[in-house]
């Protein structure tokens, strides 16, 4: 069966049972291994994409859940790792092993989408369904806002975080 | 400890005009035994760095990358040795070949002893030849000349080459002798000890395909192995035909297997093979499966954690049926009028490793041949494992080592090898095995739970006159399971005038292994959890208490790679940076501190913490001061490791493993809450530099981080943890 995704501003004929998870269409199908499979339950953030401009668990979310909407994979948040969260998560040396931060990244781009300038607080409320098991909190944490004043200096809003294509 | 070395470095040219550096000694079996078995194959010469013509260098990565940076430090030491700028440096992972690279494993936060004068070797003898190269076209001296950021120049002129220049004349020279090889000053160094971003943070903020899971072959299939829920049990009927009928599976079948509980090749199950892994793993969800549960042992079905607690109480109270060491007239001891008896038991449960990414590896039969991508951390191991149980040689197998989603231990088991190439042969495809999470949970080789009994006399002084140790694990009479062991030198061996400890054991049907710090995780806890009682009991500080024990030998000690002085001296330092003396626990706030050595490192932690009125934790703030030799290679790196040390302990005081009726729970993240970013504490990380070779970071920092926490929790509410998980005293993590 044939589902039209939109995934990062492309649109996308995908041939799979329309129950198979957005997580297995993207890997599988769509070839981006970006999100990571970690739980497959909703419990551990790492298949994390951004759907119509909210963080969503690839994992639990049907792909027919995602026609019509505008899918964002760590893929399409920038082409050459620009973005100010993946500078940031560069420079401050964030990743451990690494395979959690595909899925904290984008989280934290909804987050800064919608509250550029985030307190500690807030941070860990948007982040807390992201488990890291190598323990790399506190640098996501210091990442985070480290893109936030990096984006807040070049650009105003919150327009540089994330930008789906207008449908 | 500082460590006597030859080493002998080959060289040859390579394709495209660079050089190799090869070597083919690795003296390090003075460093741990277990290290040896691999001295036993001797090594032979292959290329660690290439220069390419443009100047560019490619240096060869060797261990197993599971998320403790060795991909970006071991090439920095190269690098900065062979005097080039980090920006030329390309890295790049080997493949499996300890013949040519020496050791290739990650475990026992081994990498930086085994390989730091090595990688220093191989690249200050590149720079030496790079020397001499130029020296010969300039007809000058090799001492009139000097290098730096990848260039030779002649230091009474303004001429220079390029290395990359040089590299086609350096690949005819002889090898230059060790003797005239000079290592730099750490003043000269400007890559070690500098930040360096991971090498794989491009690829791994970007999304690409970089671990395991990601690997793909053309014309590659997914498979999953439904294993029975009671370690070790075998298929006996299971719906084959209608599995085999559901959309995209390609094929279902029984793995006979065996039943060695303790590191099996490969677990009975069922393997479904299908063009997607989540068609494979739907069909797997409607598998109807009649088990043979007692297939390792009849007794398994029944083997729970309520039922080791109750033969442990039985077993705790009695004289260990082992002893390891004694010394001391301990009886005497505890009978002296003077002498104050304290007596505690201590328990803690089995743990899972739960690495993020799960276990997984791809694998390609063809005629006779096998090609195998996998993230393990002990791949030869896992080739050895494959070969034995495939039945074909090892040379006919390649293995190609991948970026690892966290390792923790889990990844020194290869069984997920094992599963891919004998799936990939019965197939005839080349094949994906990819663990489910439940799979993860409830297959690991877990952390093995444990039971001690400690006694302790402190005289009229309050000073440590006698201690024993009984530990309860799991074995078969002697022989105990995988991690399940104590040494003869726990602490505080030597280090008390009258010493006992031993074990005894229960049988267990149920894999155990290493986890991060194996065997210190658990120990620490309970030692210097019971040191803090037994200091407390004699109104002594802790630190004190400790340093005063630490100051003292009897029956010539302990373990010699425990250095005493190097301990006292982190938790000195410890208690200083935190302002230990100036705490005020009580009324729900509480600090603690704790030390510990292992593999080769010292550490000390103090942690602050606060308990609410509902008995949740809270951990504010810690401090910790590790002494891992006289450099760090890549401080990124290293404050990395011990900030993940420090919230996996936190972790470590929370989550359990039961068995019940055979089977581990539970089997998913939602049951097992490991610490998540708002439970993070402000981490204050000191490391203090003395003359000691480099040591690894994997695994120092943890130990000591436990009993901290639940010391502070004993300073802030006056109740004792002495179990693990801390919902067994009744308490939670906030
Ligand atoms: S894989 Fe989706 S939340 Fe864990
Ligand atoms: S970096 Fe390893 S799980 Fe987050």
């Amino acid at each position: 069966m044939s589902l039209q995704l939109r995934v990062n501003r492309k649109i996308i004929p995908v041939d799979a049972a329309p129950d198979t998870p957005l997580l297995w269409v993207l890997r599988e199908h769509l070839g981006l291994k970006g999100p990571k499979f970690g739980c497959g339950v909703g419990a551990c953030g790492a298949c994390t994409v951004i759907i119509n401009g909210i963080a969503t668990r690839s994992c639990i979310t049907p792909a027919s859940a995602a026609v019509g909407a505008d899918v964002t994979t760590i893929e399409g948040l920038s082409a050459d790792g620009t973005h100010p969260l993946q500078q940031a998560w560069q420079q401050l040396d964030v990743p451990q092993c690494g395979y959690c931060q595909a899925g904290q990244i984008m989280s934290a781009a909804a987050l800064l989408q919608h509250t550029p300038h985030p307190t500690d607080e807030q941070i860990n409320d948007a982040m807390d369904g992201n488990l890291c098991r190598c323990g790399t909190y506190a640098r996501i944490r210091e990442a985070i806002h480290k893109a936030a004043a990096a984006a807040n200096s070049t650009q105003s809003g919150s327009s540089a975080f994330h930008k789906p294509a207008a449908t | 400890m500082q460590f006597t070395r030859r080493h002998f470095l080959k060289i040859g040219a390579v394709a495209g005009g660079g050089l190799a550096i090869a070597l083919y000694d690795l003296p390090w079996s003075d460093i741990r035994p277990f290290a040896e078995v691999y001295a036993a194959g001797g090594l032979s010469p292959h290329a660690f760095v290439h220069v390419h013509p443009d100047n560019t260098v490619t240096i060869m990565s060797k261990d197993p990358e599971i998320g403790q940076g060795i991909r970006t430090s071991l090439p920095m030491i190269i690098a900065d040795e062979l005097d080039v700028d980090w920006s030329q440096v390309h890295v790049v992972q080997a493949d499996l070949d300890q013949a040519i690279y020496g050791p290739q494993f990650a475990g026992g936060s081994m990498a930086t002893p085994i390989n730091w004068e090595p990688m220093n070797m191989v690249g200050a003898t590149g720079r030496r030849l790079m020397i001499l190269a130029a020296a010969r076209r300039w007809g000058i001296p090799a001492d009139s000349c000097t290098t730096s950021g990848g260039h030779v120049y002649d230091k009474a002129g303004n001429r220079s080459f390029t290395y990359g220049e040089l590299a086609a004349d350096c690949a005819k020279l002889p090898v230059p002798d060790a003797s005239s090889i000079s290592l730099k000053k750490p003043s000269e160094y400007r890559i070690i000890g500098e930040f360096t971003p991971g090498v794989d943070n491009p690829a791994i903020t970007t999304g690409k395909p970089l671990f395991g899971i990601d690997v793909t072959v053309p014309g590659m299939l997914y498979a999953v192995v439904q294993k029975c829920p009671v370690f070790g049990g075998t298929v006996k009927h299971a719906n084959l035909d209608a599995i085999r009928r559901m959309s995209g599976v390609r094929d279902a079948f029984v793995i006979a297997g065996d039943q060695h509980t303790n590191n099996p090749a490969i677990e009975p199950g069922i393997a479904v093979v299908a063009d997607t892994w989540w068609q494979a793993q739907a069909a797997r969800l409607s598998l109807n499966v009649d088990w043979d549960t007692t297939a390792a042992s009849p007794t398994a079905p029944e083997q729970s954690t309520e039922s080791f607690n109750q033969k442990a109480a039985e077993l705790l109270p009695q004289q260990p049926s082992y002893n390891l060491r004694s010394y001391g007239d301990l009886e005497s001891a505890f009978r002296a009028p003077s002498t104050r008896v304290i007596e505690a038991d201590y328990a803690y449960p089995f743990l899972a490793h739960a690495t993020l990414e799960p276990q997984n590896t791809a694998a390609r039969y063809q005629d006779g041949k096998l090609e195998i991508w996998t993230n393990s951390q002990a791949p030869a191991g896992g080739r050895g494992q494959v070969a034995k149980t495939l039945g074909i040689s090892e040379s006919d197998i390649t293995v190609h080592m991948i970026r690892a989603g966290g390792g923790f231990g889990r990844r020194l088991r290869n069984e997920y090898m094992v599963e891919a190439a004998w799936i990939s042969r019965a197939v005839k495809a080349p094949v994906h095995v990819l663990w489910s999470r439940e799979d993860d949970f409830t297959h690991d080789s877990y952390r093995p739970a444990g039971w001690h009994h400690l006694k302790a006399g402190i005289d009229a002084h309050g000073r440590l006159t006698a201690y024993s140790q009984h530990l309860v694990t799991f074995g078969d009479g002697k022989s105990v399971e995988s991690s399940a062991g104590i040494g003869p030198n726990e602490f505080p061996a030597g280090r008390v005038p009258n010493y006992q400890i031993g074990y005894s054991t229960m049988p267990l049907f149920l894999r155990t292994g290493p986890l991060r710090a194996p065997g210190s995780n658990a120990y620490a806890f309970v030692g210097q959890s019971f040191l803090d009682e037994v200091a407390h009991a004699a109104g002594r500080d802790p630190v004190d208490f400790q340093l005063e024990l630490l100051a003292n030998t009897y029956d010539g000690g302990g373990d010699r790679y425990y250095l005493p002085e190097r301990l006292a001296d982190v938790l000195r330092q410890v208690a200083e940076e935190s302002g230990w003396r100036k705490r005020k626990s009580g009324n729900g706030q509480g600090w603690g501190i704790a030390a510990y050595a292992c593999h080769l490192g010292f550490c000390a932690q103090v942690a602050h913490v606060s308990v609410d009125s509902q008995n949740r934790v809270r951990v504010h703030e810690t401090w910790s001061v590790t002494d891992v030799g006289s450099q760090i290679v890549n401080p990124s790196a290293a404050r990395a490791q011990v900030e993940g040390a420090t919230i996996e302990g936190m972790g470590h005081t929370f989550v359990a493993v039961t068995l019940k009726n055979g089977t581990a729970h539970p089997t998913n993240f939602p049951n097992y809450p490991l610490p998540r970013m708002h439970q993070t504490p402000k981490m204050n990380i000191s490391f203090r530099i003395t003359e000691y070779s480099p040591t690894g970071l994997g695994e120092p920092a943890l130990p000591p981080i436990i009993p901290a926490i639940t010391n502070a929790i004993f300073a802030a509410t006056g109740k004792r943890i002495r179990t693990l998980p801390l919902t067994h005293s009744g308490f939670s993590l906030a």
